[in-house]
């Protein structure tokens, strides 16, 4: 049993088949990948399990849970945290309060009305931003403007927001897109870092299969809305029908 | 029977009115992605083409004529329009009394003319700002738009009637069969319902049979793919624009003898408008033009005296209980395609 | 001091000093001289001063801090307004009541209006709330005429029970607004030369209320539940893939901007008791959309200062004649004296409008950040300039 199981998840957009008996198991503390072509449906399958979409049939379970018609902010409470493909942070607020963010919301849940206290005065989140800005070496950068950092500093806090929640599954949809290799590269050694860390299951979606070979224990290859195969990335690469389908693309 | 078709004719002058100018919003909104609050304001400078008109005809020479005398005695002065002097005043007073559907044509120049100045002066920088600062320019807009019309024609109302041959009402109910004197209907409001009609059916025909109305139409559907085709699109929007204005210029110009035109008329009308445009759904035009003349009438049927008595008021609110009930359930709108403007 | 950081509390002294000091700050020029015309010392200007200050400071925590644009503010002081109005009919003349009354009566409207809108955002948003101000407006010029008195507003009479207090007067008049037996309308004069200066009862009470109002707002400002509505405001998706509801938050914000709306009204119902539909039209929301942005939206200080300058330049504007021009542009040599006076003349006086109407186009597309934005342009160049003269103007700070 897997932390995260998905099982015949169907999704249509009017004729198209965005997902067809979709079955997918994620070990728990694992990092496992979805790759596929574009327009494999890997994003559709994402946006099912964070509640952007809800399945036309199948079940969607989180640590024994469904994750079906709860709304986004429900399934983070659950302990799933998500990264976007363009980072989504808050632009308008400084790196500093950017981090406080989620660990208010883990703190206080949903909802909260702590009107009158002063922010400074919360000394203990306060802390926790700090440390978390630490470890990504941004502690620098912690009253910066963060919509004028650089994409891959973006990137970086993404990715510390999420963290900080303590998530108990962390979803990746193609980190490095449009990074330069440096950026990349950086991104590569942070994720790795963290997965030695920290007790923590990753579903990475991605393209660059640098990215994929670096980090993955299991992938699951999609096409036209199916998983053509699940292996380890040594079997993966020399598996024909992926070959085929895919890798015989680029290769 | 009779009272229920009495109050849907009565409701299409007003949904008319709602449907150009919504009409106007949409296709600003469609094309342009500008919502823009100073539609409203353009309504008002069309019925204030009609004032104006009306008072070039009327400009007039004074004469003394010695052989009449006033009641203090002194010789009478007349008052004789240049037209009447110029045409005679057989065809000058012609002219003076169509001076508000001569105005259509007055207008349409005049409207095109401060759409395209709008449009390339101001508008133009606001396509990438957030919509909150399209409506707060456009707001700014409106007042100053308004209150330069007050500033040349004062605070208050003025009358401009519709030509003498069709001032009158006539008899509709006879003609359906029913007694006399139970469907009275006024001549102008007839003749603004069936402008209303080929206006908007001009610019659908405009839309749908144009080479530029196709292109129109794509880039309502997708802005950026007909911007990579090479076809000059900011261009097109730009005469887009001018046509919207022309069309709330002309609903405005028309509209002139149902109410005599104030300077804040284009606000009271702004607001329902938006509601039209909302509940038929931001960017559709069928959607515009339906929900207009279903709003109209439906505010009709509400002034009713038997509808008032069983919920007091109703007339009132029913337009924007039924936006914000459709707001709610339905967020495109009627005929609205998903996704726009949500978030 | 008062839990807030030393900026704040300087913010806070500066605004406390100017509202208390008002009647001498608003009225530099001798009583015969000229220039008294810019005098603004005067009891009711000085309390619209402060009163549109709350309702803007209000709307602020609302637009400035959420981002959603509402159009229908002004029914939440309606409300307030009509609320504080019968309180003063049926209970007592105190305002003490018709104030809490005004501000719990608004603060439902809002919970209501606020908990339909905000199922939508953007411009769906503001025009759900547009209907429902029209709405609201229209309701009381017509069926709900009984509450509201329709087109002639709900004003005071002798027949009032007035239970708590006396319907009419000793000599028969109606009794007058007061806290706990000090009369709002009791203005002590002092004369000092050639000076005059007006001590207002209620323009005292109505600022004390005032720099509680903005007190509070620099709390929200600063406190976590401030940063949360930023966050709505920066980014909705990442706000709810971090855990956080944002429909509540809103909410909570709509509410609070409607309450300080319903104070706003009921103060003004206790400095003049009446109320009037007219209070609750769109285009009176529009007004305090303005004095938001003019002043800069999102700031503490930028509401306070546009409805000030707003409020100002409407009185100042609208008293200013052809004969005033004609004197100012005397010197000229008649024909450009003429010229210049039929120039100016469309702005002022009834063009007022005319002159707001640009100013609030020009800082929308020139000025985003209004007059708080402005001042930190002058400051910043100032500074360039000299740069080893330190500075220490603190009015205009930023939200961050």
């Amino acid at each position: 049993m897997g932390i995260l199981e998905v099982k015949d998840v169907n999704k249509r957009f009017g004729g198209l088949q965005a997902l067809g008996n979709v079955n997918l198991s994620v070990v728990e503390n694992s990092c496992h990948a979805i790759i596929g072509p574009n327009g494999a449906g890997k994003s559709t399958l994402l946006n099912c399990l964070v509640g952007k979409l809800i399945p036309d049939t199948g079940s969607v379970m989180f640590d024994g849970q469904s994750v079906l018609g709860r709304k986004p902010y429900e399934i983070n409470q659950m302990g799933i945290s998500r990264v976007f493909q363009t980072p989504e942070i808050f632009g308008d607020l400084s790196v500093l309060e950017n981090m406080m963010i989620p660990i208010f919301a883990k703190r206080d849940g949903a909802f909260r009305m702590h009107a009158v206290e002063h922010t400074e005065n919360e000394k203990e989140i306060v802390d926790q931003a700090e440390h978390m800005l630490d470890s990504l070496n941004m502690a620098d950068k912690r009253h910066f403007h963060s919509a004028s950092m650089s994409r891959g500093d973006k990137r970086r806090l993404e990715i510390g927001m999420c963290l900080a929640q303590n998530p108990r599954l962390l979803l990746l949809d193609e980190p490095t897109a449009g990074m330069a290799r440096a950026d990349t590269n950086n991104t590569i050694d942070l994720l790795k870092q963290i997965k030695d860390e920290r007790d923590i299951t990753i579903a990475i979606i991605e393209h660059d299969m640098h990215v994929v070979f670096s980090l993955a224990e299991r992938i699951t290859v999609l096409a036209q809305g199916t998983p053509l195969v699940e292996d380890t990335p040594d079997k993966i690469k020399g598996h024909p029908k992926v070959r085929e389908a895919y890798l015989g693309e680029t290769a | 029977m009779d009272a229920i078709i009495l109050q849907i004719l009565n409701g299409l002058d007003k949904g008319s009115a709602y449907a150009l100018i919504a009409l106007g919003l949409t296709l600003i909104f469609g094309t342009l992605g500008v919502v823009n609050f100073a539609h409203g304001a353009l309504f008002m400078i069309g019925a204030f083409c009609a004032v104006t008109l009306s008072k070039i005809l009327t400009l007039s020479f004074e004469t003394v004529d010695e052989t009449r005398t006033d009641f203090l005695g002194n010789p009478l002065k007349v008052k004789t329009p240049y037209v009447e002097a110029w045409f005679g005043p057989e065809t000058g007073g012609m002219l003076i009394d169509w001076a508000v559907p001569l105005a259509i044509l007055f207008s349409i120049p005049i409207m095109i003319g401060i759409g395209f100045i709008m449009e390339r002066g101001l508008i133009k920088h606001f396509y990438k700002r957030p919509h909150a600062d399209q409506i707060l320019v456009t707001f700014g807009l409106a007042i100053v738009l308004q209150e330069v019309i007050k500033y040349f024609y004062g605070a208050n109302p003025i009358p401009t009637p519709a030509p003498d041959a069709l001032t009158g009402s006539f008899d509709f109910g006879v003609l359906l069969g029913f007694d006399p004197n139970a469907v009275i209907y006024p001549y102008w409001r007839l003749v603004y319902f069936v402008f209303a009609a080929i206006v908007i059916g001009a610019v659908f025909a405009f839309l749908q049979f144009t080479t530029f109305g196709m292109v129109v139409r794509a880039g309502m559907a997708d802005r950026e793919t007909v911007g990579l085709l090479g076809i000059n699109i900011d261009r097109r929007f730009t005469i887009m624009f001018g046509i919207a204005a022309a069309v709330a210029g002309l609903a405005g110009v028309m509209y002139a003898p149902i109410n005599s035109p104030n300077y804040h008329m284009g606000m009271d009308f702004l607001v329902l408008s938006f509601v039209v445009v909302v509940v038929g759904g931001m960017g559709s035009l069928p959607g515009a033009v339906l929900a207009g003349f279903l709003l109209g009438v439906l505010e009709s049927f509400a002034s009713m005296n038997e509808i008032k008595s069983i919920i007091p008021g109703i007339d009132q609110i029913i337009i924007y209980l039924v936006a914000i009930i459709i707001l709610l359930t339905r967020p495109r709108g009627l005929m609205g395609r998903k996704g726009v403007m949500e978030d | 001091m008062l839990g807030l950081n030393k900026k704040d509390t300087t913010l806070l002294i500066i605004v406390a000093a100017l509202t208390l000091l008002a009647p001498f700050i608003l009225n530099p020029f001798p009583a015969d001289s000229a220039l008294a015309q810019f005098n603004a010392g005067y009891p009711d200007l000085m309390q619209r001063f402060v009163i549109f200050g709350i309702f803007a400071i209000g709307f602020n925590i609302l637009f400035g801090l959420t981002g959603y644009l509402s159009f229908g503010h002004a029914a939440f002081l309606g409300v307030g307004s009509y609320s504080a109005v019968w309180m003063f009919k049926l209970l007592s003349m105190n305002v003490i009541p018709a104030i809490i009354l005004s501000v719990i009566v608004a603060g439902l409207f809002a919970l209501l209006i606020g908990f339909i809108s905000l199922r939508r955002s953007g411009i769906y948003f503001s025009i759900l709330t547009l209907a429902f101000a029209q709405m609201s407006f229209n309701l009381a010029y017509s069926v709900l005429t009984p509450i509201t008195n329709g087109e002639t507003g709900l004003q005071l009479t002798l027949n009032d029970p007035r239970i708590l207090g006396v319907s009419a007067t000793a000599d028969g008049s109606i009794p007058v607004t007061n806290l706990f037996g000090i009369e709002m309308r009791g203005t002590y004069e002092m004369v000092a030369g050639p000076w005059s200066f007006q001590f207002n009862t209620g323009y005292y009470l109505c600022a004390i209320i005032m720099l509680l109002a903005f007190y509070l707002a620099v709390r929200i400002f600063r406190s976590p539940f401030g940063m949360m509505l930023r966050a709505i405001k920066s980014n909705n998706t990442r706000m709810s893939y971090t855990g956080l509801n944002a429909r509540p938050y809103a909410l909570a914000a709509f509410v609070i901007s409607g309450m300080y709306a319903g104070l706003a009204g009921g103060l003004m119902a206790s400095m003049d008791p009446l109320a009037g539909a007219e209070r609750m039209q769109w285009t009176a929301s529009g007004e305090v959309v303005l004095m938001t942005i003019l002043g800069g939206a999102g700031t503490l200080i930028g509401p306070v200062l546009g409805a000030g300058f707003i409020k100002y330049f409407e009185n100042i504007f609208s008293k200013i004649n052809d004969n005033v021009l004609h004197s100012w542009f005397s010197f000229m040599p008649d024909g450009l004296e003429d010229a210049m006076v039929a120039l100016v003349y469309p702005f002022i006086g009834k063009g007022w409008h005319l002159t707001l109407g640009i100013l609030f186009m020009l800082v929308v597309i020139f000025l985003p950040g209004g007059l708080v934005e402005g001042g930190q342009r002058i400051m910043r160049a100032f500074k360039r300039r000299k740069p080893d003269e330190t500075s220490s103007e603190t009015t205009t700070e930023p939200a961050e």
